[in-house]
């Protein structure tokens, strides 16, 4: 196992500005994620949390601002730092996406869905450690030469996860990995992330529009409203509704339910 | 409330053949009745609440057999009325709201003449008359500036804005019964809510039915009178408004217990075990 090997990485965002056009989508947002911690950003569509996580791993371009891996005292690593969207740079940062139905392709089995990123970076135990994933995701053998098609939403997203921990990262980015799946596959899937982070000491950047479940699996979280960044805050707090700003304490009474 | 329930089902059943020349029944023998009154039908992918919500309307997929001891809207018979009947009664006097805007509405209309088109074929006004109370349909669920959303396409709008074009259009012939499929399931949670209230708005002023069929739990039970949680194609327990907490079957407690909870720590999450009784 690696998991030991590899020292849990963090990762510090400072001053990221993301422009398409003369829009700005994400304006000057700063936050630092320690080694192991467990992050969360919420906000509604359009506050451009899914953008913060797509320039960290260079899916979208950073207008400005620097994104730095960091190592346990929280400073950045010594070696060489990895430009995001770089071989280096994806072998420890990997993504897991939204829509399970989207992010699969319907034409590759499993099997391949999950040499692919192995074969890109050229590691050769492709066969052990295609098994030992889809044991870890609690799927087994009979799953590997499946198609998407063949698969459920929960399935597919175990599959996802699988995808993206075969290359054994440090860092996960999740964005909205459970918002398309019935409450019970959520559970499911929320307990699996759970599980295989203290298994593998991993660090998790999770978003999503539901508090509930990013206080449940996050440490702390910040709160984006078009494109700023409104409120950083622990979890702890905003589950004892400590909150200052006026947007959280908004999207705070949406998630408790319709009143009349 | 009136005398007459407003629609009375009566074990529907929804089938569907299957590849080996079997059927598979996706609703199995459901029955309930409804007044002027929110009623939520709750339940996860595959439950049949969809198909439960789409036969009442006849919008069942083709090759599908619907078939019911009763199936009745104010006193007329939906199995045996003739379908040109049944055609003028949806959209008129019975109408739906579906998921998600993006797909459920014409791309290559403006918003204003969709619903202008749906008036005009249940009522006979002027077109003159039709565009106006198009626009008072567009104000009506808190559009800001009716006259330049009327001359937009799908395209340009946003989905919160998208879904209340559609409520609009759905309630502009003054349906007795709306039938509302997931209608913000596509939503953020605050724009979630600005719609609801819309419809429970149009529901207490209008004395309108309305049937929300949603996989959201919570939010259901915040929102309706009444609730029937379906699984497996069957309705296995029905609560009142605010009666979750006293649920007895245990495919709804489980799905309760599932959800993880503000300020409530529970790891790891509880997950559902289902009991293939619960199927029977």
């Amino acid at each position: 196992m690696n998991s030991n090997s590899n020292p849990a990485l963090g990762l510090d965002v400072r001053q990221l500005r993301v422009v398409y056009d003369g829009f700005t989508a994400v304006a000057d947002t700063s936050f630092c994620v320690l080694p192991g911690e467990s992050f969360g950003i919420v906000g509604e569509s359009g506050s451009g949390k899914s953008t913060v996580l797509r320039a960290i791993c260079g899916l979208a371009p950073k207008a400005a601002g620097t994104v730095q891996l960091v190592g346990g005292d929280g400073s950045a690593v010594s070696a060489a730092q990895p430009a995001p969207g770089s071989q280096a740079f994806s072998r420890r940062v990997q993504m897991v996406f939204q829509d399970p139905y989207a992010s699969l392709h319907p034409r590759q089995t499993v099997d391949r869905l999950l040499a692919e990123p192995l074969a890109i970076h050229g590691i050769a135990d492709a066969e052990t450690r295609i098994e030992r994933a889809l044991d870890e995701v609690g799927l087994g053998q009979g799953f590997r030469f499946r198609y998407p098609h063949q698969l459920s939403g929960g399935q597919r997203q175990r599959i996802a996860i699988a995808r993206a921990l075969i290359l054994e990262p440090q860092i996960l980015l999740l964005d909205e990995p459970t918002s398309a799946l019935d409450a019970s596959v959520q559970a499911e899937v929320l307990n699996l992330l759970e599980d295989l982070r203290q298994r593998r000491h991993l660090t998790f950047i999770m978003v999503s529009h539901d508090l509930a479940v990013v206080t449940h699996l996050c440490e702390r979280l910040l709160v984006m409203q078009r494109g700023q960044s409104v409120e950083l805050l622990a979890a702890a707090d905003l589950a004892a509704r400590r909150v200052s700003q006026p947007y959280t304490l908004s999207l705070m009474q949406a998630a408790s339910g319709f009143r009349r | 409330m009136t005398i007459s329930p407003l629609l009375i089902v009566e074990d529907l059943r929804v089938a569907f053949a299957s590849r080996d020349g079997g059927s598979v029944e996706a609703v199995r023998g459901v029955s309930f009745t409804l007044g002027r009154e929110r009623l939520g039908i709750v339940g996860e992918s595959g439950s049949g609440k969809s198909q439960t919500g789409r036969a009442i309307l006849g919008l069942s997929a083709p090759e599908s057999r619907v078939s019911a001891k009763r199936l009745e809207f104010s006193g007329i018979d939906l199995l045996t009325c003739p379908p040109q009947q049944r055609r003028a009664l949806r959209g008129g006097r019975m109408a739906m709201v579906l998921q998600d805007p993006k797909f459920s509405l014409n791309p290559v209309m403006t918003l204003g003449a969709q619903i202008v088109e749906t008036l005009r074929a249940h009522r006979r006004v002027s077109s003159k008359e039709a565009t106006a109370r198009a626009l008072a349909a567009l104000e009506s669920v808190r559009i800001d500036d009716p006259a330049r959303v009327f001359k937009l396409y799908p395209h340009e709008v946003s989905g919160g804005m998208g879904q209340r074009a559609m409520i609009a259009m759905m309630l502009i012939a003054e349906p007795d019964l709306l039938i509302a499929d997931e209608p913000t399931s596509a939503l953020d949670v605050t724009v979630q809510l600005q719609v609801l209230s819309i419809l429970d708005a149009l529901v207490q002023e209008r004395g309108m039915g309305l049937i929300l069929v949603s996989h959201d739990l919570r939010l259901v039970s915040s929102f309706c009178d009444r609730i029937l949680v379906m699984y497996a194609g069957r309705v296995v327990e029905e609560l009142a408004a605010g009666g979750l907490a006293h649920a007895q079957h245990p495919y709804t407690r489980g799905l309760m217990a599932c959800l993880p909870q503000l300020g409530a720590s529970t790891h790891p999450l509880a997950t559902l075990e289902r009991q293939p009784a619960w199927a029977l």
